[in-house]
């Protein structure tokens, strides 16, 4: 029998247990006559002290504690996709299906269906005699209609294949021989792995490439990288989950994980309604076949929504393994980090600042770090890249920015995009403030926006940053002297940034066209507003007054653009392009 | 009822502080446990164990440590975890904060005996809610529409009429397709009398009182029985709700001193505080009862919630609204500038949202200009208190004439749009069609916000013209 200790005192989602000298750090253990899952978090002589990550009620002292002797680890392997996890990764449907419509305690499931079988078919160039290492492609299964799920050796295991099957088999199955120094192994589409170890690779690449949204704030202003990081802050109310959701939905990544952290059960199940039915614009079809989603909601047990965002990280890293870019939404690091400061006040441990733990920066630090574009690991001949983007939803209380967990994080991520409430009041959304965010990644970045279809498009983005810049010091002006005593050509620059505001940066989630927004669509309505720009400038210089120029029809076109379609944008722009000429013309001949 | 043969029974008290007391010598107690305790004067008393340890439990009293003593009180284990008794004949009637009967009528004959910690519900098994409630209400109806299922606050502050909108919403709420009015399932933690009997004499006045089931733990009764007042109350609504097919309308007031209790035990335990000495663990806590609305798929009735609280010093920055805001699905937050002015009821749209309105609205639900209305009349109200800002500093004559519409148009909103009667109940269309005529009033091109066809059938300089 595996080691036993029992139970010494039961606080909350913490329980204290005797008898367990020679238990690990972080070791998984069963607690109580029903074997509730466990992690132990400290260990003090023969005490371990265990967060429970069940509800602990009706757990007396004297109940067992076993070891397991080992660590939390998630299964990795095809029936990952399309599906929905809790925080310790049990999928959702298996727990009703079991149990009924509420999550109770003591319920174990798998987390990969062991009687689904899956078509696996071996990679032609690995066959029997030849030397595999750890990340190296046994073969692959369609996991779904757009993700062909490769089979990787493990990590750190090395040797010759012995056999190497072909056929249907369920994730439990052999499916490879490997002799390693003289021992036969037996491979399985399935293997295991530590959450809280991020999985190894060869190198970490520079962030060049953009990770795009389909927001024309987030690329075009404040782009985020392919293996980057970001953060969204945002009091309540400022649209954090809805800008969460639209990257889901519509950022480039090849696979998507969704983690709701301590949040509202209803929007998971918005999720979990919506992207089943949504359509990917990149592959045509639906969400659903790249996604996975991760639910611990507010109301359910702290323990496990601590160990979600790792649950989450190392899903997405072993997809990177195989060459994917995948994409990490964590909805909101806030109540992982108030799980962690829940659990380190059982443990009576000195609080640091507003009563987090010590070691929260690095904590928080450890996880972004898992993010990254990085050559995997595999033989030498092969060159595979893949990537983690990680973007986490922070919740500071009462929307101040100075909190511990906003800060801390601004302290580790690239890009920082800002919500702002009194835009959110006048519903201005995205609630971005674009002078308050900022990416680090403009740079490194710059040469592939610029690229020859769109070599001006940096150009464009400073120009249309100093506009709005110049607006919010002209800002200052007209609230002590009015809009009347500005010079006429201060008044044009208040009107195309008010343009920019409202018929560029504001952005409907909910309407079925502007919800995404291509990037050549949004290169080109840049350029139509810059376009309009340059045209009012020319008249205000002729002597020509904004009252005429505000009433031109073109204005009206500007303000509709948004809802053209981005397939049909080119023409439109053309169009639009066209109309905008003539009609500038034809006032001035008026005037003139 | 059966004596539960592993009660066992102490009188080894070591300790009282505060709300809590602690149990030595004890054997084989559960965390979470239901407690009696009995005075040297006969009196009883209940609590629940918050920490147990081999020979130590402690133990939170409901009714608070007056009276108990360490050598003479009785503590009893019960063996049980904390239920109700419930049944359809509670519908009606009035209990206490731990769901004793307090309207002197007979004990309730137990249908079933309830858990009162809920469960968290499978997000799985959830139903999205996309039914639209109307409640009569134009800045609720048109601005920040309430659907069943939804939790949706009022944040107010101490002296504005809170109470009145919550009376009237539970007076007029109905589905529109149906027609059916809510039951009420009414929490009182800690309000005076005089507010409960506010709500109760509405009730009655309306008829509502038999629809109702109140469980009232006022300002004079025990502080720590508030912790339990909700979730009593709760376990109630799901049953009525999921067991027959009721729809629920769960009124919490307040919230504020739900929490102070909270803070109160937390104080006891010598926790570490976080914001303001409220505990660490209070989101989790409170989204252990704001997530207990909902629906659930295959099941007819429905949890609707409306908690109020009331903003310490009107600041929506105070960790009670500001992590409630963060749990339910938006907030009703009332103004007291507009109360100032005589405005009722004076909700402020611009803080307001609902987050669930999106799918509330539209064709078939309410009617397919709702959204594009509302967001106009957002950006419209928004830019006319920017102009009323920027009044007060250069004067009306500095504004240029589209200004001065937008400014306008926001003292026109809250006259005519947000200012009703306390017994004026606009359907869904009055209230949209009273938004078009403010909005008749805006220069057409500034109509950004909804959509070309939209305007040409229900602006009304092309209604009349047609």
């Amino acid at each position: 029998m595996g080691e036993e200790g029992v139970i010494e005192k039961i606080s909350g989602p913490l329980i204290i247990a005797d008898k367990m000298r020679g238990c690990e750090m972080y070791e998984v253990i069963k607690v109580g006559e029903e074997g509730l899952l466990g992690e132990t978090i400290r260990l003090d002589g023969a005490l371990a002290y265990v967060q429970v990550y069940e509800d602990t009620t009706g757990l007396k002292p004297g109940e067992p504690v076993v070891r397991t002797k080992a660590p939390l680890s998630v299964e990795l392997g095809p029936g990952i996709l399309k599906n929905f996890f809790d925080g310790i990764q049990r999928p959702l449907e298996d727990i009703k299906h079991k149990v009924g419509d509420y999550i109770t305690r003591g319920v174990r499931v798998d987390a990969l269906d062991r009687t689904k079988k899956w078509e696996f078919t071996p990679t032609p160039a690995v066959e029997e005699g030849k030397e595999v290492v750890g990340g190296d492609i046994l073969g692959e299964v369609p996991e779904t209609k757009v993700i062909k799920h490769k089979i990787l050796v493990p990590p750190g295991i090395s040797g010759k294949i012995l056999e190497l099957k072909e056929g249907k088999f369920t994730v439990d199955d052999c499916v490879a021989r490997i002799q390693i120094g003289g021992e036969d192994v037996e491979l399985k589409m399935m293997q295991k792995w530590p959450v809280r170890k991020g999985r190894p690779y060869k190198a970490k690449l520079d962030p060049e490439v953009p990770l795009l949204t389909g927001q024309r704030i987030n690329d075009t202003f404040f782009p985020i990288a392919k293996g980057g990081t970001g953060a969204i802050p945002g009091g309540f109310g400022t649209g954090k989950t809805v800008m969460q959701h639209q990257l889901a939905r519509w950022s480039d990544a090849q696979v998507i994980v969704y983690i709701g952290c301590g949040e509202r059960g209803n929007e998971m199940t918005e999720v979990l309604e919506d992207f089943p039915k949504l359509v990917d614009p990149y592959s045509g079809e639906k969400l659903m076949e790249r996604s996975t989603l991760i639910a611990n909601t507010s109301n359910m047990p702290v323990a496990a929504r601590e160990a979600s965002i790792y649950t989450g990280i190392t899903l997405a890293e072993y997809y990177r393994d195989m060459g994917y870019d995948t994409a990490i939404q964590a909805d909101s690091t806030s109540r992982w980090a108030e799980a962690l400061r829940e659990i380190s006040g059982r443990l009576e441990e000195m609080p640091g600042e507003e009563g987090y733990p010590a070691y929260l920066a690095s904590r928080l630090a450890d996880f972004y770090e898992r993010a990254g574009r990085v050559k995997t690991l595999c033989s030498d001949s092969e060159d595979r890249i893949g990537s983690v983007t990680v973007v986490g939803a922070v919740s500071p209380p009462g929307g101040d920015f100075s909190e511990p967990v906003t800060q801390n994080t601004l302290r580790v991520v690239g890009v920082f995009w800002a919500l702002d409430s009194t835009l959110a009041d006048r519903r201005h959304f995205p609630a971005i403030s674009w002078l308050r965010s900022y990416s680090l990644y403009l740079g490194d970045l710059r040469e592939w926006f610029n690229k020859p279809s769109s070599p001006d498009f940096t150009e464009q983005q400073e120009e249309m940053m100093a506009l709005l810049q110049k607006e919010s010091e002209l800002q200052e002006i007209v609230q002590l002297v009015g809009a009347d005593a500005l010079p006429p050509r201060e008044r044009g620059t208040l009107e195309v940034a008010r343009m920019i505001r409202e018929d560029f940066l504001q952005q409907n989630a909910y309407h079925e066209i502007d919800s995404f927004c291509s990037l050549e669509k949004q290169y080109l309505m840049a350029r139509i507003i810059l376009q309009w720009y340059n045209h009012a400038n020319e008249l205000i210089e002729r002597g020509i007054g904004m009252e005429k120029i505000d009433v031109m029809k073109i204005k009206g076109t500007i303000a509709r653009m948004k809802y053209v379609p981005s397939d049909e944008f080119k023409a439109k722009y053309e169009e639009i392009m066209r109309a905008m000429k003539d009609e500038f013309e034809a006032v001035k001949k008026r005037e003139e | 009822m059966a004596v539960d043969t592993s009660a066992r029974e102490y009188t080894t008290i070591r300790e009282a502080a505060g709300p809590l007391i602690v149990v030595e010598n004890i054997e084989g107690v559960a965390y979470g446990e239901v407690v009696k305790i009995v005075t040297p004067d006969g009196e009883e008393k209940n609590g629940q164990v918050l920490e147990v340890s081999s020979g130590l439990a402690v133990v939170q009293v409901f009714e608070g440590t007056s009276g108990i003593d360490t050598s003479k009180t009785r503590v009893r284990f019960t063996g049980d975890i904390m239920r109700i008794s419930v049944s359809q004949d509670m519908v009606g009637r009035f209990f206490d904060g731990l769901g004793r009967p307090r309207d002197g009528g007979p004990e309730i004959i137990p249908e079933d005996r309830l858990s009162v910690i809920g469960a968290a519900i499978n997000p799985t098994a959830r139903d999205y809610p996309r039914e639209f409630i109307q409640t009569g209400i134009s800045t609720i109806d048109g601005m920040n529409t309430l659907v069943r299922g939804q939790k949706l606050p009022i944040f107010s502050g101490a002296g504005m009429p809170h109470n009145a909108l919550a009376a009237q919403i539970a007076r007029q709420a109905k589905v529109l397709s149906s027609g059916e009015p809510f039951s009420v399932v009414f929490a009182a933690m800690g309000i005076t009398h005089e507010e409960a009997s506010f709500f109760i004499h509405d009730f009655e006045r309306t008829g509502a009182i038999e629809r109702i089931v109140a469980f009232l733990n006022l300002a004079d009764d025990p502080a720590i029985e508030r912790i339990i007042t909700p979730k009593m109350a709760l376990t109630t609504a799901e049953f009525l709700a999921y067991e027959y097919d009721m729809h629920i309308l769960v009124i919490l007031t307040d919230m504020t001193n739900y929490c102070e209790a909270l803070r109160e035990i937390s104080a006891a335990r010598e926790e570490v505080p976080s914001r303001r000495g409220y505990p660490g663990y209070m989101y989790t806590d409170l989204s252990t009862n704001y997530e207990r609305a909902g629906r659930i798929k295959g099941r007819n009735g429905t949890i609707t919630q409306i908690p109020i609280l009331s903003m310490p010093d009107d600041d929506i920055t105070h960790p009670i609204p500001d992590l409630t805001g963060y749990i339910t699905e938006g907030q009703f937050v009332l103004s007291r500038d507009l109360h100032r002015r005589g405005i009722y009821p004076p909700v402020d749209v611009l803080p307001s949202l609902s987050r669930l309105m999106n799918e509330g609205i539209g064709p078939e639900r309410t009617r397919e200009d709702h959204s594009g209305v509302s967001n106009q009349l957002y950006s419209g109200y928004a830019e006319g208190r920017d102009m009323r800002d920027l009044v007060a500093v250069v004067g009306e004559e500095a504004l240029t004439s589209r200004d001065k519409k937008f400014l306008e148009f926001a003292d026109e909103f809250e006259k005519r749009f947000v200012t009703q009667s306390r017994n004026d109940d606009r359907s869904i269309e009055e209230t949209l069609d009273l938004g078009w005529d403010l909005l008749a009033a805006l220069p057409e091109g500034e109509l950004k916000r909804i959509d070309e066809h939209i305007i040409k059938k229900y602006h009304p300089n092309y209604r009349t013209k047609a």
